[in-house]
């Protein structure tokens, strides 16, 4: 009969204007500012550099401005100038660190490619989306003191990843001691006349990271 | 090539356009929808040429969106046109990067791991039920409700949306296929979850179908509206969805046999009329289908990796030669057309947007219709701009 | 406005002592038009307070169906969301195109407004509590209420804009479709009340059977009928869901609304929520018994709280299906109006005269004539339906 399908449908409305009183299931709104909901871990927002201290977050940094992410970035959002100088790095091996590091986060499209290029673990997604500002050009425009995150604050949002690249780096550390030990020690061997040279051990760390599993 | 084995386009009525302009039938009005309109899906513009109230021509007009997709991606490498591809059609990005990642591993000679073969499916499906569940909010939408249907859809929408966050950071721009694999593996929990939306989504279906299907002024503002007939939907190259709610079994899941679709039990539904009723039907029984493989892909997914570790992402140089992928996505065969010369980026990149081709006979569905239907026909054809223009 | 009842209790009496409390101190010639003067103001007021809370509560409703909360950032519960929305609309430029007509542009809010507002003078609010106790109050009502399309149309024409055009084609076409019905849904109940008059129409449909069926005229099978006719046909007048075709948003973005903005924009809202109320509350007085309880034993509940509480379950009926319909086409909306409305209406008629002729049957013949009573009102209803929904109806698909 003509008719009976609105009426289905008004029951339908009817039945979801009283399930919004008591159904969670129906009514799912958060109220924003007030109430938030957990990001999942996965979530990724725009990159920052990982550093080891949040003392000194500039000395610290991993990032050695390899400049692979800069070239891989499909938007072309980040801008690196490398050192002149060099610094130790985590191992206390002396690296080129980046003079300049610029992210345009009006550019940046979050697509996390970066972070998978890296063979540094320097450069990681993080989860910080109020970043709405009231300058279009300068403030969107995230320098590497904008940008560094101490490594506690990875652990913090990426837990699982974070431990990953932590076990990773210390696998990486420990066999660059060892290797460094040995060669010390056939330095110290009779035979010093073929010195090792010491950049070989250090080839370890920038061994491609295999992408986020 | 003629998969339907239906007769040539010959008999087809063209546009007609009244002739008569005298005094006794008044003037035509030329009104220009679009590209700031409400229901034209973004920025699509339509000038229609109205007789009273009757489309007497109608001229799609797009471009406003584009942004050159497929020159940029011939100077990038290619996993940075990755990304790009989930701006295509925005609301299906892992379809997207499916056909992408597809083309490429065809290109490089990668294989992909089982896991992520039965990753895909499930993610291709619940795309699906994404897209198809939104299309018919919107439809209704354009069809004049109040909303109801669209934040429906958008309630259950939202519930994949935080699935697909949750494995791949991203809403929307999920970014996830990589090529040989996926990029983050699915954790027995996500895949719970997976479970428990699949097995709520029937029942939603059921109470979304009693708020729309047997409504009696839907069917009267679908039914007979905006007919396509197969041959011409076979001539104009419509895929998906529309093709088959003309009649035409072609579903490339079933032909190609991509993936491991080959390896689940489903039906393809096919509409009779042609018109927009079928091609809304034709997607809730869809949807219904794609419960059915999400359940058979949830309960089979075999544990291994998701992908190897040595598959190369970044600086891949595919020997020289050129590839075709295509999957059937939401909206209709999505399609990948790369030529390689040996280099680290494409020579060229070519994207079958599904939305773009489906549009092209927008004018022969609705002339004759009235102001009203072309704004549904229009939602039924299901195009997101971020496609068609590209 | 009548004397008010002198042997009802206090409560009841309350509209009526403020009043002559108010104006008891002028003389006579001038107590009378201070007394009208009064009847306009609290009109005005109260519909005015109506229309504020009406667009609040239909956000809510529409909210609240749609799983979300609607509105609730302004006051408690976003209580002052209207009055944000006023001062929006209050400070917003008023734009009008250089190609309109200034004069029509201008004068169609108004004299939308006060054509919406007119119709309130003749409704029964309670018992004795009417503006204007006019015999023919009925007839007066759709007269003033059918000009109300005719300021859509000026709206439309004036704008000097396509889209707006072609609502106001629409809106006149609708105002002709549906006066009809609307009319003729209410020729029964003047058949059976033997009166023009609102008042008295009200005062017919007092008193119960066996002592709790009341005897509105919705408890009728033609009076249901009639009610059904009158609702659908008040959704269309209205310009409501699923007949809001004049301001088809998805086809023509606001149609005549589109080159509205500022206070004349929410004149038109004012109006569209007047003219809902007025007919809603003709609903009632006509089928629901107006300001009637309906059990003897709530008598007590004063007069007017029973009609105000009949006319929100009605306005809450409008938005429930606001919520709920998506929109008809032009064509099958005035296809609607005269092939099934207007004959169900004329069938109708002869089920009410019927129900009048057999007034007196008792017993056996009792249970005849309610037999033949609702097979005059459902059967014209399941045939014509039948026949407007021919061609159209579920399917059944097949699988490749």
């Amino acid at each position: 009969m003509l008719g009976t399908g609105l009426l289905q449908g008004l029951a339908v409305t009817a039945r979801n204007f009283l399930g919004s009183f008591y159904d969670r299931r129906r009514f799912v709104t958060t109220q924003y500012p007030e109430q938030r909901t957990a990001l999942p871990e996965a979530y990724r927002n725009f990159p920052f550099l990982v550093c080891e201290s949040a003392d000194d977050p500039m000395g610290t940094l991993r990032c050695v401005a390899c400049q692979i992410c800069e070239k891989e970035c499909p938007p072309q959002c980040i801008y690196i100038e490398k050192s002149k100088d060099k610094k130790p790095d985590a191992n206390g091996k002396p690296q080129i660190y980046p003079a300049v590091f610029d992210i345009d986060t009006a550019v940046c499209m979050s697509c996390q490619i970066c972070v998978e290029v890296c063979p540094f673990d320097a450069i990681k997604m993080d989860q910080v989306f109020e970043l709405a500002a009231t300058d279009r050009f300068g403030a969107l425009l995230m320098d590497r003191h904008a940008l560094a995150k101490p490594n506690s604050y990875f652990q913090s949002i990426h837990p699982t990843e974070a431990g990953e690249v932590d076990s990773r780096l210390l696998a990486a550390r420990l066999a660059a001691e060892e290797k460094a030990r040995t060669a010390a020690a056939a330095k110290a061997a009779p035979k010093p006349a073929a010195p090792k040279p010491p950049a070989a051990p250090s080839a370890e760390a920038p061994k491609p990271s295999p992408p986020l599993a | 090539m003629n998969p339907s084995g239906l007769p040539p386009l010959a008999s087809l009525p063209g546009p007609q356009i009244r002739a008569v302009h005298d005094e006794l039938h008044g003037d035509l009005l030329e009104l220009s929808m679009g590209p700031h309109h409400p229901s034209t899906h973004g920025v699509f513009r339509m000038v229609v040429t109205l007789d009273g109230e009757t489309v007497v021509k109608l001229k799609p007009v797009f471009g406003y969106l584009h942004r050159n997709h497929e020159k940029i991606a011939e100077g990038a490498s290619y996993l940075g046109s990755m990304p790009y591809t989930d701006r295509l059609d925005y609301l299906c990005s892992m379809t997207n990067n499916w056909s992408y990642a597809l083309a490429v591993e065809r290109l490089a000679g990668q294989a992909v791991s089982e896991r992520a073969e039965y990753v895909r499916v499930i993610l291709a499906e619940l795309t699906r039920l994404l897209n198809h569940t939104c299309l018919a909010g919107f439809l209704l939408q354009d069809g004049g409700a109040s909303g109801t249907p669209l934040m429906y859809a958008f309630r259950e929408r939202e519930k994949i949306l935080d699935l697909f966050e949750s494995l791949s950071g991203s809403r929307m721009m999920c970014n996830y296929q990589r090529f040989g694999g996926c990029r983050a593996d699915p954790s027995p929990a996500w895949l719970d979850s997976a479970r428990a939306l699949v097995d709520g989504y029937g029942r939603f279906l059921d109470e979304y179908e009693a708020l729309l299907t047997g409504n009696e002024i839907l069917m009267a503002r679908t039914q007979g509206i905006g007919r396509l007939s197969p041959q011409l939907a076979v001539s104009a190259g419509v895929t998906g969805p529309m093709l088959r709610a003309a009649g035409v079994g072609y579903d490339i899941r079933k032909v190609d046999g991509y993936g491991f679709y080959p390896r689940f039990t489903f039906r393809v539904p096919i509409g009779a009329d042609g018109d927009t009723y079928d091609r809304y039907m034709v997607r809730i029984l869809e949807m219904r289908e794609s419960i059915g493989i999400l359940r058979q892909a949830l309960r089979d997914i075999p544990a291994g990796p998701i992908l190897d570790p040595k598959a190369k992402q970044r600086g891949l140089r595919p020997k020289a030669g050129e590839v075709y992928s295509r999957i059937e996505g939401p909206k209709g065969e999505i399609g990948f057309f790369l030529i390689s010369d040996g280099g680290p980026n494409p020579y060229r990149y070519r994207v079958r947007p599904p939305s773009l081709i489906n549009l092209t006979i927008l004018e022969d569905m609705c002339l004759g219709q009235s102001i009203a239907d072309s704004v549904v026909i229009l939602g039924s054809v299901d195009i997101v701009l971020g496609e068609v223009d590209r | 406005m009548s004397a008010g009842p002198t042997d009802a209790h206090l409560l009841e009496r309350a509209p009526f002592l403020l009043r002559d409390w108010l104006t008891h101190a002028l003389p006579e010639p001038l107590r009378w038009f201070a007394n009208t003067l009064i009847a306009i103001a609290a009109i005005l007021a109260i519909f005015g307070t109506l229309f504020a809370l009406l667009t609040l509560v239909e956000r809510k409703v529409l909210g609240r169906v749609q799983n979300r909360p609607g509105p609730n950032r302004t006051g408690w519960f976003g209580i002052l969301q209207p009055v944000a929305d006023g001062i929006k609309m209050l400070t917003k430029e008023d734009i009008v195109p250089r190609a309109a007509d200034p004069l029509l542009h201008f004068l169609a809010p108004v004299a939308l407004l006060g054509f919406s507002v007119l119709t309130f003078a003749v409704i029964p609010y309670g018992r004795d509590l009417v503006a204007v106790r006019l015999d023919a109050g009925v007839l007066y009502f759709f007269a003033a209420g059918s000009a109300t399309e005719l300021s859509i149309f000026m709206a439309g024409w004036s704008s000097n804009n396509k889209y707006a055009l072609v609502a106001a084609m629409r809106a006149l076409a609708q105002l002709i479709s549906y006066e009809l019905p609307l009319l003729l849904s209410a020729v029964p109940v003047v058949l059976a009340a033997g009166t023009l008059s609102a008042p008295d129409i009200v005062e017919s449909q007092g008193g119960f059977t066996w002592g709790f069926v009341p005897h509105w005229h919705v408890f009728t099978p033609w009076g249901a009928a009639a009610f059904l006719v009158f609702f659908i046909s008040a959704l269309s007048e209205s310009n409501r869901s699923p007949f809001d075709l004049p301001e088809a948003e998805s086809e023509l973005i606001a149609g005549h609304l589109t080159e509205y903005s500022g206070f004349k924009y929410a004149l038109f809202f004012m109006a569209e929520y007047f003219g809902m109320c007025s007919l809603c509350g003709m609903a009632v007085t006509l089928f629901l018994g107006g300001w009637q309880a309906p059990l003897a034993a709530l008598e007590f509940i004063p007069s007017y709280a029973w009609f105000a509480l009949k006319l929100c379950a009605l306005l809450l009926v409008f938005i429930w299906i606001r919520a709920t319909l998506p929109r008809l086409r032009m064509d099958q909306l005035t296809r609607f109006a005269w092939k099934f409305l207007v004959p169900l209406a004329l069938v109708n008629l002869a089920a009410s005269a019927f129900w009048s002729l057999s007034f007196g049957w008792a017993g056996p013949m009792q249970a005849l004539r309610w037999a033949i009573g609702i097979a005059l009102a459902v059967g014209p209803f399941v045939l014509l339906g039948r026949r407007l929904g021919a061609g159209i109806g579920p399917r059944t698909y097949r699988y490749a």
